[in-house]
């Protein structure tokens, strides 16, 4: 019970703003009369019934940050910073799963259509290896060069995008190209005959994979040595490098895994776009999951409920019909109001105050029994 | 220092701080004289360091005043700007200073008036107090690019120039060495006539002995008294800041019987070298306690880290337990049951946001390897078994190492080397910065340690330590060891005698 | 007697060099080269134009970069500065049009004066909410950034909002061009002399300026030398009588005021009026002129004559990618991040050579034992 309260302490701050939003959404929905944002309802029609409804969205479209927050933890900690080049990353692996993907090489085309499953899993897989390459080039130069991870990934945040166009372009001919193939819909939609989207079996995939790693290893122990103080982790043994390049490698993967299902859902793979600002939102996620950005201490939990956070955010203005690029303008102060409340003057102020009252009111109670 | 009046600088009286759950200082007086050098004595948890950051500004106090000569009134500090400004300056142990400025620069910063800065005329000003105050540095240089020594000096410096009336050291000699010392010594006879009042804070009693005209004793957050040093005996001082009776004494020269081993050589190296340190040759019996000494910066820290492979490793033959082995970094260390308790605490030992859980069972955790975690009940039990063994005192398990006193911090970096049972345990400098008390039981459980069959290598700056526990001292001069004691020879004269060497 | 002394007078003039000297020099040194072996080999750098073309177009970056430079010197990173150029573009050229103004002059100083305005505020709101309450510098600039692109979209409704035809300072900014024939081209045609005047554009020496007067103001003046002991060590200048929060709070306000004056730059030297694609990026590519230029992400060092320099490596480089006829965009993005990554593993292993960073390589150590000895 105990250990519970604990770990529901770390997380008051996601779980605060999620719950905020939805209360919000909530009051919106009386105050409108209308219950559509939590409405969950049926849809059917040739290719079997799917469940929609605002939720089920938020749940469906937030997989792709879900997975990318959980690798961006995990850098954050043992390095000490961010790695802002995922987005360009994911995009390089976008590309290779295309490519992979597509049966006849020579043949320009604009639209992939019929694949095969062998193919497929070639893709995913040439996918996970690129991205977990790439993440290797920032991982050896914070990890080996001693770089600030801001600065290292700059480098492929800056040319990134431009290396996943290179490929495409040269193996397909194109820079974006649409993906129409029932495969891909089972990937990226749902599965035919199953009502829920398949990213949500993804993201829980990934989570349970990450929650057998934690378990069977000692990555977390490892990562927040390395984090809080390298030169005593090393001192007990621990490869600091080695930690660093790992988590590099688990953020590979995340990645990978988060430009498929992101590519797939939009039946759309463009270099220029593919994961646009993810960096951002991954970061946030981080944050909003009251994580130490400056590394250490962390909690995959925070940051998937940040995740979270930030897609009923979009979802919810979605609702509201507030266009994408002024959308950004509501995102803004919402973040900046989340910020305010879990920075540590204003959180130590809350608490004085609490004990304040606490005070009085005891205070009062022992006039009461005098 | 002869004609100078005794008339008080610094007064403070009744004063009281209460943090969260403890009484950190009860109803405290101190006063400071014009031109003396004051020793503000304690254990940690004494209060010591609380009642400098009442002065300073640093801490509100709850109760009591200060008076500062040459302020109307009762002086009103909320901040160390408020201290800086009647006179109050403080110099740190950890260099308070930014490397990264000029030494003009660290001495002027902070303090000008107006937004411009002419900067030639500081840095003749500068050149002017550095020459007076004998300080080696140039004005202009970067700060980083002098000594440790020099930069507490140039600390120093900046709080004369702001004619300070008070100024307190607190721990400055903490990474000097002797000469250093020496030279820092100098420099606060020199202020002492001067008139400056110097309140000073340190853990190495002969120092206080060395320069000290005054000693004030806190205990438990309240004052045990003030003496004349010529009044208080180095054994006496002791029992006031332990608040035990001076029988009670006889045990710090006796800490128990010395342990000279079996013939077993546990660890034996044959010119052993890392980037950091020249080859050298060593081995260690079974049962056996032995030290390196020298002065700080004589190599003794950097060869016991390439014993560890905490440096890189160059060259050399090692034989553990009468078998070759390869010792290139700390992990091939651990499994060969060698460990090793870094010289410094805060940057080498503790993680300071895990827990006194994570950081007891952290070594042991790493040699079961990276897939082999334990379960969160063996940790617990591990964790128990070796807080209540080292009587560590901290709130639970689960308190963050950082928020534990150095003592206690020293104990759980302790208890994570003592539970992977090594054959061979290195202890650098294993009683820097903690309390007499804690100081005493870790020298009797090396003691015990020995006893028991594990061989020890123990390092101290403190020479009586060593005398006290070591059968066998290595000393060493500029990175090469010049000399072996054992038995009749391990005097302290013969030691220093050896440091200093053909020198002559 | 004392074994200090004799040592440090011992030290070379290199050795007194500091890491931030020594970075500054390094990207000094390697635009000139690079500048040198452009004109050496690529016709068109013969001609003085195109220095001036790279100082003028990238004018707004240079501005920038001093933003950025300020910011990281004292430990911070600011990433909304391209956000703040897009809204200032986009207020500045609605204020044009329909602040009803009639006198030209008049109507420029007011139009400078909302550019700064905005930076300021933007500045300000920042740094306050950094400084005062502690909170994460990326996070509270990737909001700010957020805020002043959606601010952009919100004003303009999402269109893009253009100059009139009739700018009334076009005619203004063509005066205020420096024309310099004597490193123009000459051309004979029919017997007669065209002399094509090499242009230095107005926008160029206000990021000259810019970049002088930082470079004096983080030199010479207390707040300077206080952001830089801020960014060399937080504590030790709070416990030195710094107000730390005071500084900090001043370097975000100064660089959202230069963002505020890089906007009206751009606006104003491109004519393009307000879009909402305006900014993309421009903060990652401040911080790479930074970087290139020596400043340190952990703060403390740095100096903005680098970052001018580190803008004009940037900017040559892309000059030299276009006329060496790799046209299409994505050699320019890979030049860049090539550039970058020779620049990011050059200082580290410098530094680790000077044996302060944090790479130590074995010789290093020699080296100073030798001169020991």
């Amino acid at each position: 019970m105990k250990k519970i309260k604990n770990s529901l302490g770390a997380l008051t701050m996601p779980l605060v703003a999620l719950g905020v939003l939805l209360l919000f959404n909530l009051i919106r929905c009386i105050v409108t009369g209308s219950w559509s944002f939590y409405e969950i309802s049926i849809a059917t029609d040739e290719k079997g019934s799917v469940l929609t409804g605002n939720l089920i969205s938020i749940i469906d479209s937030a997989s792709a940050l879900v997975i990318l927050a959980m690798g961006m933890t995990l850098v954050t900690a043992a390095c000490g910073g961010q790695d802002i080049s995922v987005g360009a990353v994911g995009a390089i692996a976008g590309a290779f799963f295309v490519i992979m993907m597509h049966p006849q090489k020579e043949v320009q085309m604009s639209t992939l259509t019929s694949v095969a499953w062998p193919n497929v899993i070639l893709g995913v897989v040439v996918a996970i290896i690129a991205a977990v390459i790439f993440c290797l080039f920032n991982g050896v130069l914070v990890a080996y060069f001693k770089i600030q991870p801001m600065i290292a990934t700059l480098i492929l945040f800056s040319c990134g995008r431009s290396i996943a166009y290179y490929f495409l372009y040269q193996a397909l001919g194109v820079g974006s190209i649409k993906l129409d193939d029932p495969i891909i819909f089972a990937i990226g939609k749902t599965i035919p005959g199953v009502p829920i989207p398949t990213s949500i079996f993804v993201v829980i995939l990934v989570g349970l994979l990450m929650w057998l790693i934690f378990k069977r290893t000692n990555l977390r122990l490892y990562t927040q040595a390395v984090g809080i103080n390298q030169k005593a982790a090393q001192l007990n043994g621990i490869n600091p490098v080695m930690v660093k390049l790992l988590s590099f490698v688990m953020l590979g993967v995340c990645v990978a895994v988060a430009a498929i299902v992101k590519s797939t859902s939009l039946s759309t793979l463009t270099t220029k776009s593919l994961m646009d600002s993810f960096e951002m939102d991954a970061i946030l996620a981080v944050a909003i999951g009251a994580n130490n950005l400056g590394g250490g201490k962390f909690r995959l939990g925070g940051s998937i409920l940040g995740a979270y956070t930030i897609q009923t955010l979009t979802t919810t203005l979605n609702a509201m019909e507030v266009s994408s690029d002024s959308m950004k303008f509501y995102k803004a102060i919402v973040i900046i109001v989340i910020m305010v409340a879990g920075s540590p003057v204003v959180r130590n102020w809350i608490v004085s105050l609490g004990n304040k009252i606490k005070m009085t009111t005891r205070a009062a109670r022992v006039k009461e029994v005098e | 220092m002869p004609n100078m009046e005794n008339q008080a600088v610094l007064t403070m009286r009744g004063i009281c701080k209460q943090f969260p759950g403890t009484k950190a200082l009860n109803n405290v007086d101190f006063t400071l004289r014009k031109g003396e050098i004051h020793a503000l004595m304690g254990e940690n948890g004494a209060g010591k360091s609380t009642l400098i950051k009442v002065l300073t500004g640093v801490y509100g106090k709850d109760a009591g005043s200060i008076w500062v000569d040459g302020t109307e009134g009762e002086a009103r500090i909320h901040s160390p700007q408020d201290a800086q400004n009647i006179g109050i300056s403080t110099v740190y142990q950890e260099i308070t200073l930014c490397p990264n400025l000029s030494v003009a620069e660290n001495m002027f910063i902070g303090r000008t008036k107006g937004p411009f800065v002419n900067w030639w005329s500081r840095n003749k000003r500068t050149t002017e107090i550095l020459e007076s105050l004998n300080i080696p540095a140039r004005a202009r240089q970067e700060l980083s690019q002098c000594s440790l020594a020099v930069q507490q000096m140039v600390a120093i410096a900046r709080a004369v120039d702001m004619n300070c009336k008070v100024l307190i050291l607190d721990e400055p000699t903490s990474s000097l060495d002797e000469h250093e010392v020496e030279m820092l010594f100098g420099l606060m006879r020199d202020l002492r006539d001067r008139g400056v009042g110097i309140i000073f804070v340190t853990h190495f009693l002969e120092q206080v002995y060395a320069v000290s005209d005054r000693i004030t004793v806190l205990r438990n957050g309240e004052l045990v008294g003030e003496w004349p040093v010529a009044e208080l005996p180095q054994v006496e001082l002791v029992a006031r800041m332990m608040g035990k009776d001076l029988d009670d004494m006889v045990d710090l020269d006796a800490v128990g019987e010395k342990s000279v081993g079996s013939d077993e050589t546990v660890y034996e190296a044959v010119g052993l070298s890392s980037t950091e340190c020249k080859p050298f040759d060593f081995q260690i019996h079974k049962g056996e306690v032995n030290g390196f000494t020298g002065l700080l910066g004589s190599g003794r820290s950097e060869s016991v880290r390439a014993i560890f492979g905490a440096d890189r490793v160059t060259g050399g033959m090692v034989m553990v337990k009468g078998q070759h082995a390869v010792i290139n970094k700390p992990y091939r260390a651990m499994k060969k049951g060698i460990g090793y308790l870094p010289e410094d605490r805060k940057r080498d030992g503790i993680v300071a946001d895990l827990s006194v859980r994570e950081n007891i069972i952290l070594a042991l955790q790493v040699m079961k390897g990276f897939f082999h975690p334990m379960s969160r009940d063996e940790m617990e039990a591990f964790a128990d078994e070796y807080i209540k063994a080292l009587q560590i005192k901290t709130a639970s398990q689960e308190t963050p190492i950082g928020s534990l006193s150095g003592g206690n911090q020293q104990k759980v970096i302790l208890a994570r080397w003592l539970l992977t049972h090594p054959d061979y345990l290195i202890l650098d400098e294993p009683t820097r910065g903690i309390d007499v008390g804690t100081k005493l039981e870790i020298q009797r459980l090396v003691l015990k340690l020995a006893e028991e069959g594990m061989s020890v290598t123990f390092i101290s700056s403190e020479i009586e330590e060593m005398l006290r526990t070591c059968s066998r001292l290595i000393v060493m001069r500029d990175r090469n060891i010049v000399g072996e004691l054992t038995g009749d020879q391990l005097t302290q004269g013969q030691i220093m005698r050896t440091i200093a060497g053909g020198e002559q | 007697m004392t074994t200090i002394q004799p040592d440090l007078r011992k030290k070379k003039r290199f050795e007194r060099l500091t890491d931030a000297q020594l970075l500054t020099i390094i990207s000094g040194t390697i635009f000139v080269v690079m500048y040198l072996i452009a004109v050496l080999s690529i016709e068109e750098f013969k001609k003085p134009q195109v220095l001036f073309d790279i100082t003028n177009y990238y004018s707004y970056l240079i501005i920038i970069a001093c933003a950025l430079t300020i910011v990281m010197v004292g430990g911070g990173i600011n990433i909304s500065v391209g956000g703040v150029i897009c809204l200032t573009c986009m207020v500045c050229t609605m204020f044009m049009k329909d602040s009803g103004i009639e006198d030209p002059t008049l109507l420029l100083w007011a139009t400078f004066g909302v550019a700064i305005a905005i930076g300021a505020a933007f500045g300000a709101f920042q740094g306050a909410l950094i400084s005062f309450l502690e909170i994460q510098p990326f996070i509270i600039t990737l909001g700010g950034m957020f805020l002043a692109r959606g601010l952009t979209t919100i004003l303009s409704g999402g269109k893009n909002v253009t100059l009139p035809d009739d700018n009334p300072f076009a005619k203004w900014m063509a005066e205020l061009e420096i024309k310099i024939p004597e490193l123009g081209t000459q051309r004979i045609r029919k017997g007669k002399v065209f002399i094509n005047p090499a242009v230095l554009n107005w926008v160029t020496i206000i990021a000259i300026a810019v970049v002088v007067i930082i470079y004096l103001v983080m030199r010479f003046t207390k707040f300077g030398r206080n952001t830089y002991a801020i960014g060399g060590n937080q504590q030790s200048a709070q416990m030195l009588g710094i107000n730390v929060k005071q500084t900090r709070f001043n370097t975000y306000l100064l660089s959202g005021v230069l963002s505020g004056l890089a906007g009206f730059v751009f606006m104003m030297f491109n004519g393009a009026g307000g879009k909402t694609g305006i900014g993309l990026r421009f903060e990652m590519d401040a911080i790479a002129a930074s970087i290139i230029g020596g400043t340190l992400l952990s703060g403390g060092v740095g100096n903005v004559i680098g970052s001018f320099f580190g803008a004009m490596i940037l900017g040559t480089l892309q000059k030299i990618i276009w006329f060496s006829g790799l046209q299409e965009a994505y050699w320019q993005d890979m030049a860049n991040g090539v550039m970058l990554g020779i620049f990011i593993v050059m200082q580290s292993v410098v530094l680790g050579v000077r044996g302060k960073g944090k790479i130590s390589l074995p010789f290093a150590k020699g080296k100073a034992s030798l001169e020991k000895g």
